[in-house]
């Protein structure tokens, strides 16, 4: 096991690693801390090591630094001190083959002006991908959300619902293999947010996906996850890793289970403590 | 009857149209009933006699102004765009050229209008150099606050997909300053005409290659007041149009996603 190399696709037994370990990672965060210009402390230096395959979840209070996090694995912004790794090499391989990755935000952010197959094209035309050879790829990923039927409706036309399905066609269709999501469902009603959970498990576990996902609710969080880091703010750091060791693909199932009441009355409790002022060094 | 008046297409056209008519035909029993002369203020009835009797000059005049007033507008709406992308470029340049952009706009065309005749020999040019100007800055104006407009979200989408300055002005940048541009559009094009009539008064050129502007003019040397109302009906007639066409330009380039052009159904 220990003898994969990065960026080796996962053995085809169905045997996935839940949780780190013996999964070659597909990030690491080597003692990357954050400080923002105006002498915040954003990050405390933090380490780890997302493995290949995982559903990695990071929730905590406002000002936690969960978001700073995504965006530090996303490089959308740098260290200030510490590094990251992805798959084992620095982010100017990524891109290629086997090192892609696609990040959806928490508005769906589509082209009001575009059709939905357009909005899905996007990332492959700004690759410069020919139409032609990108139709059966937007065609694949329109249907892996369920949106077939609407291929030539605009943003506009659709459920807020729709159109962050929309969102994760667009992410879906460069074939990343790290998706990051930044609490993509936090503005939905419950039932929608229920429905594309149980459907973002699905391609999380059919593509073979690494997700890192940010939420707020800890339902979300205990359903989804495969390992949850829960955040403590002033400054952001990891305050504890609770691991969800349970069969997937989950359904809706899990959700009625006790063990998932369990969950996510410890989760729960982790997260209150992890708001107290003595957790975050300071006021809550 | 009762789904005809519901329609909102029919009330927007008859509803206007009642208000048009009735004070046509006020005006055409009052000013019968206190018999004002026709050299003062005529009546309906005496423009349209007086659009049969000189239709064809009229019409002739028509057309000088409607071209004075397309080609400035078309030139207007290249040299504002050009004007607008080259704003968008760079802060450094909008805020040392943005300043010169406003004199345009608030230069009276009366004022500048001599200079260019003088300057300019070709009388046709200098009109259409004249009402360009006036139409001008709506343009430029509309069309930089639209480029600058993006959608932050989206705008972070095109950064992480590190796609070029070009694609990013192609297909995010245009699309999303289309309805501001053509807001600009409507404005300029009644500007345009305005531009044309107010330079040719000041030009005052006779002869077959006047325009709407002259003829007014003329008839006021010559009292006949009701070629005067005759013309000055066609120009309100083709700023009419002209504010009508570009509405549907707007609503065929936008009509399927912007919310101005949206008709929502109830």
């Amino acid at each position: 096991m220990n003898a994969l190399v990065p960026g080796e696709p996962l053995d085809e037994s169905g045997q996935r690693m839940l949780a780190g370990g013996e999964r070659p990672p597909a990030v690491e965060v080597l003692s990357a801390e954050k400080v923002f210009s105006n002498g915040t402390r954003g990050l405390a230096p933090i380490d780890l090591s997302i493995a290949e395959g995982e559903f990695l979840t990071l929730i905590g209070p406002s000002g936690c630094g969960k978001s700073t996090l995504l965006k530090l694995i996303a490089n959308l912004i740098e260290p200030s001190d510490g590094r990251l790794l992805w798959w084992r090499g620095d982010f100017s391989q990524v891109g290629q083959e086997g090192r892609r990755f696609a990040f959806v935000f928490q508005e769906a952010t589509l082209m009001p002006w575009a059709r939905v197959d357009a909005n899905v094209r996007l990332p492959l035309e700004l690759a410069n991908l020919a139409k032609a050879k990108a139709a059966p790829l937007v065609a694949e990923a329109i249907e892996r959300v369920g949106l077939s039927a609407f291929v030539r409706h605009f943003p506009r036309q659709l459920s807020g619902g729709m159109k962050m399905r929309v969102s994760i066609a667009r992410a879906l269709v460069t074939k990343p293999n790290l998706l990051l999501m930044d609490e993509p469902f936090g503005a939905l009603d419950e039932f929608t947010r229920n429905r594309l959970d149980a459907d973002l498990i699905r391609l999380w576990w059919d593509g073979r996906l690494t997700t890192v996902f940010v939420t707020h609710s800890i339902y979300e969080a205990v359903f989804l996850s495969t390992r949850i880091i829960v955040m403590a703010a002033n400054p952001g750091r990891i305050f504890r890793t609770m691991t969800i060791d349970e069969p997937q693909p989950r359904d809706e199932g899990f959700r009625d289970s006790p063990k998932f009441a369990a969950y996510c009355r410890e989760l729960s409790t982790w997260l209150a403590e992890a708001s107290l002022p003595s957790a975050s060094g300071g006021l809550p | 009857m009762k789904p005809l008046l519901q329609s909102e297409t029919f009330v927007r056209i008859a509803a206007p149209l009642a208000v048009g008519i009735t004070l046509f035909v006020l005006w055409e029993v009052g000013f019968r009933l206190a018999s004002v002369p026709v050299y003062l203020f005529p009546k309906p009835s005496d423009i349209f006699a007086s659009f049969v009797h000189n239709g064809p000059s009229l019409f002739r005049a028509l057309l000088v102004t409607l071209r004075v007033t397309l080609q400035a507008f078309a030139a207007a709406v290249i040299i504002g765009t050009l004007i607008a992308f080259m704003f968008v470029q760079s802060r450094a340049i909008e805020v040392s050229l943005f300043p010169y952009a406003v004199l345009l706009q608030v230069t009276p065309v009366v004022a500048i209008a001599p200079l260019i005749i003088i300057l300019v020999k070709n009388t046709q040019l200098s009109l259409t150099i004249c009402a360009t100007l006036v139409a001008l800055f709506p343009i430029i104006s509309n069309t930089t606050l639209g480029l600058r407009s993006v959608d932050p979200g989206l705008a972070n989408y095109f950064r992480m997909n590190r796609a070029s300055r070009l694609k990013t002005l192609i297909k995010l940048r245009i699309p999303g300053a289309l309805p501001y541009f053509f807001g600009g559009l409507r404005i300029s094009s009644g500007l345009a005409l305005i531009g044309a009539v107010v330079a040719e008064f000041v030009a005052g050129t006779g002869g077959r290659s006047s325009g709407l502007a002259y003829e007014i003019l003329d008839a006021g040397f010559t009292l006949d007041i009701p070629r005067m109302f005759a013309a000055l009906f066609l120009i309100t007639l083709t700023g009419v149009c002209l504010f009508a066409a570009m509405g549907v330009l707007s609503r065929l380039a936008l009509a399927n996603w912007h919310e101005s052009e949206i008709r929502t159904e109830t």
